[in-house]
């Protein structure tokens, strides 16, 4: 395992498309909070706004690029004839699967982590500034507060299982154009569609089964007690996802001829 | 002795083929048609769009609808025009029979918030004011909620304004009327067309604007009035917004007042008018007149058919957007791409036919979708569920959302030819169209970044579904989440169109300068 996850990283390290997709996440992540805590203004006594979560507003941006950088790892070997090559060296394909979702995911955690922290830092200078004071009621954006805490952890576990899920469906579908739309398909239309979806119970399932929709209740620090799903939970489901689709990737390499 | 016959040269006994630009479509076309898992996607497209724009509509969407049952309730007076209206304020009026005019001074306007009944919202934020509270004279055909009229008012925050049915409002010349700087109002009625003056001194009047009231009955009923609209106080939060509403109660003194023409002589009468709340007080030459809790304006519904029918749009565009990438990126990667510029070396001429073929096709699915969608909608609902657009409305969002599919569908053809990588292309576009749409309507930025993003990005095109009118002066939550786009249909639309030919300026450029 250690060689094929050694391969892995020679490959991903080697591609010159992989430090600019990192450095894209990192900006998309760090650049969209700061657009969105710069823009938001105090509004008077009785504001209750998630501050932390607004902060880390970039990440339903740079969730699509974590996408491209999941789907393109797979998907780039089979537009390019490489995956023959890699499973004439490694013929254990669920190995190979594994190695490339270690590598992937552990990538994209650590640049997300950054990310985060980035723009809760953003964030916090750029609050202060804009009039949540701790003389209106709010407190300094802090990793020492637990739910913000909680909030940056999960977001980067979240990026992480973005990857995860992205990963799986490239290795279902092949073909990386398509695997990019159903992915981003899978994650932005679900909260579209589920904007339009009136009943109110059948709105709130929906949101509880959504990829993005459960999993970004992680960000949540404010009114816990009024989400659909419970922060944890939601990224549980996020990660039942990942799973259910690593899973029926790596079904669909071990079955089929590459 | 024979003499050898040099045989002649070999000649194919075919015409020679053409290569115009109709053939270069059929190869496209040819091309697209014969990839089964395009046509695949644009089913799906298709398909998708169709349920996600019919599931809109359930689970009880329907302005007007209570258990699924829909129609206008009474308290929905119907306007001159055909569409709902809010017609409530304070009325103290007599009877005018034939021609006549109405010439009154205003020395006061005041609005007075009041704090929350139920005293959950608090109180309102101090200086907070409603622009709209207004109090005037008016023409009116009778005090039946909905009738014609044309009035000439004082506004709290907007100056002196002629307003008539509902609809329209005209500038004035004045600022806010006060004892310092009084505003002098006169309305004239001459048939069915009625003229509106303001002056600053009773002396030197300067015309506001004219409106002919069709129909106007000889006898109407003309008098003072006041109303003022409530007070929202909006607070944007992640996810939604939070919206505290406040009462108001508009304040005016009038004095002055002169009366021409076929006056009936009565004394006055104070009236409410819809449910407003207010009072008036006669003392000497001069009257008191409070209204609130009202306003006489045209009434936005939630909804409507044309934009509902084809809200699925965005879903069925992220289909399109993956063919037309492919229908490019395909022919880097296959090599294909040298045979297409050997047969049709004109490079152009190759770009244009890829992109009539990508954006016909694209139009059309927009089309049947919409074929589908529209009739089963308004077969689930029955007429009054939603706010009538008319026919041209309903016609040019059905054609635009087609055109707006078209036009991504181009735009990303030429993002495809520039950069070549699928994923690259396919993961732009859908941040530059789609990624602005959900940031905006979903309630994830608040109104100032959502309405930037609807302006500067592809995304503006999507205002070509906007449907319902935003009216200034109508005090409405006007947010992207509402379905109010920060432009106008067409130059929104125009927006998109303009990204559009930058890219395929470049697209044509690099076509022509790169080796394939």
């Amino acid at each position: 395992m250690s060689e094929a996850l050694h391969a892995e990283w020679t490959k991903l390290r080697t591609l010159p498309g992989t430090v600019w997709i990192l450095l894209g996440i990192l900006a998309l992540t760090v650049g969209l909070g700061a657009v969105v805590t710069a823009t938001v203004r105090y509004g008077g006594p009785g504001t209750s706004t998630d501050l932390t979560r607004l902060s880390l507003t970039g990440i339903e941006l740079s969730q699509a690029m974590v996408a491209v950088f999941a789907v393109q790892a797979v998907g780039g070997e089979y537009s390019s004839g490489m995956i023959r090559v890699t499973l004439t060296a490694m013929p254990r394909r669920w190995t190979v699967l594994g190695a490339k979702a270690i590598v992937t995911g552990g990538l994209t955690l650590a640049v997300g982590a950054a990310g985060v922290a980035g723009a809760l830092l953003a964030g916090r200078i750029l609050l202060l500034a804009n009039g949540f004071t701790a003389a209106h009621g709010f407190s300094a954006l802090t990793p020492a507060d637990g739910p913000t805490l909680r909030a940056a952890i999960g977001s980067a576990l979240y990026l992480a299982l973005v990857a995860l899920l992205s990963l799986g469906i490239a290795a279902a579908l092949r073909e990386p154009a398509v695997a990019i739309g159903a992915v981003l398909g899978l994650l932005y239309l679900f909260p579209l569609v589920v904007g339009m979806v009136q009943n109110q119970s059948w709105h709130r399932h929906l949101e509880q089964i959504g990829p993005m929709t459960a999993g970004l209740e992680i960000q949540a620090t404010v009114n816990t007690g009024g989400l659909p799903i419970s922060p944890w939970a939601g990224l549980g489901v996020l990660a039942l996802w990942a799973v259910g689709s690593l899973g029926c990737g790596g079904l669909a390499l071990v079955l089929r001829d590459a | 002795m024979t003499t050898a016959t040099v045989p002649p040269p070999y000649r194919s006994d075919l015409k020679l083929g053409n290569d115009g630009f109709v053939q270069l479509l059929h190869a496209e076309w040819t091309k697209f048609r014969t990839v089964r898992g395009w046509v695949v996607a644009a089913a799906v497209a298709v398909a998708v769009m169709a349920l996600i724009s019919i599931s809109a509509a359930t689970g009880g969407k329907g302005a007007n609808c209570v258990n699924g049952k829909c129609q206008r309730g009474p308290s929905d007076p119907i306007g001159p025009y055909g569409v709902s209206v809010t017609d409530s304020f304070y009325f103290v009026h007599q009877t005018l029979d034939g021609d006549g005019s109405i010439t009154a001074r205003i020395s006061s306007l005041t609005d007075a918030i009041q704090p929350d009944p139920q005293g959950q919202g608090g109180a309102p934020p101090a200086g907070a004011s409603v622009p709209w509270a207004k109090a005037g004279i008016i023409v009116k055909q009778s005090t039946t909620l909905g009738s014609q009229y044309a009035a000439v008012m004082a506004t709290v925050g907007n100056g002196v304004r002629m307003q008539y049915n509902y609809e329209h409002d005209v500038a004035g010349n004045l600022g806010a009327a006060s004892s310092a700087s009084p505003a002098w109002l006169r309305l004239v009625r001459s048939g069915t067309t009625l003229t509106g003056y303001d002056s600053a001194d009773g002396t030197h009047w300067t015309e506001i604007g004219t409106a002919d009231l069709t129909g106007l009955a000889s006898t109407v009923q003309v008098g003072l009035f006041a109303t003022s609209p409530g007070y929202n106080d909006n607070q944007y939060v992640f996810g939604g917004l939070n919206s505290d509403s406040f009462n108001s109660l508009a304040t005016a003194q009038f004095d002055n007042l002169a009366l021409g023409g076929g006056w009936s002589g009565d004394a006055w009468n104070g009236d409410a008018i819809g449910g407003a709340d207010g009072q008036y007080q006669q003392t000497g030459s001069g009257f008191t007149v409070q209204g609130g809790n009202g306003d006489i304006t045209p009434d936005v519904p939630d909804d409507d058919t044309a934009r509902l029918a084809l809200s699925g749009a965005f879903a069925g565009l992220i289909a399109l957007i993956v063919i037309a990438a492919m229908f490019m990126t395909t022919e880097y990667r296959r090599g294909l791409l040298r045979t297409t510029l050997a047969a049709s070396p004109r490079r152009g001429r190759v770009l244009a036919a890829k992109a009539v073929v990508v954006g016909a096709v694209s139009f059309a699915v927009g089309l049947v979708a919409a074929a589908v969608s529209v009739p089963v909608f308004n077969r689930l609902w029955s007429p009054d569920a939603f706010y009538p657009v008319g026919a041209l409305t309903e016609a040019r969002v059905v054609l635009g959302t087609a055109a707006l599919l078209a036009v991504v569908a181009v735009f990303t053809l030429a993002l495809a030819t520039l950069m070549r990588r699928s994923t690259a292309v396919i993961t732009t576009v859908i941040i530059l169209v789609i990624m602005p749409y959900f940031l905006a309507t979903t309630s994830v930025l608040t109104p100032g970044p959502s309405d930037w993003l609807l302006r500067l990005t592809p995304a503006a095109g999507f205002a070509i579904q906007q449907t319902i009118p935003r009216f200034a002066q109508l005090t409405n939550v006007y947010t992207p989440t509402d379905g109010f786009y920060p432009l106008a249909p067409w130059s929104g639309f125009a927006v998109l169109c303009a990204y559009t030919a930058v890219a395929l300026g470049a697209a044509l450029l690099v076509l022509r300068r790169r080796d394939a």
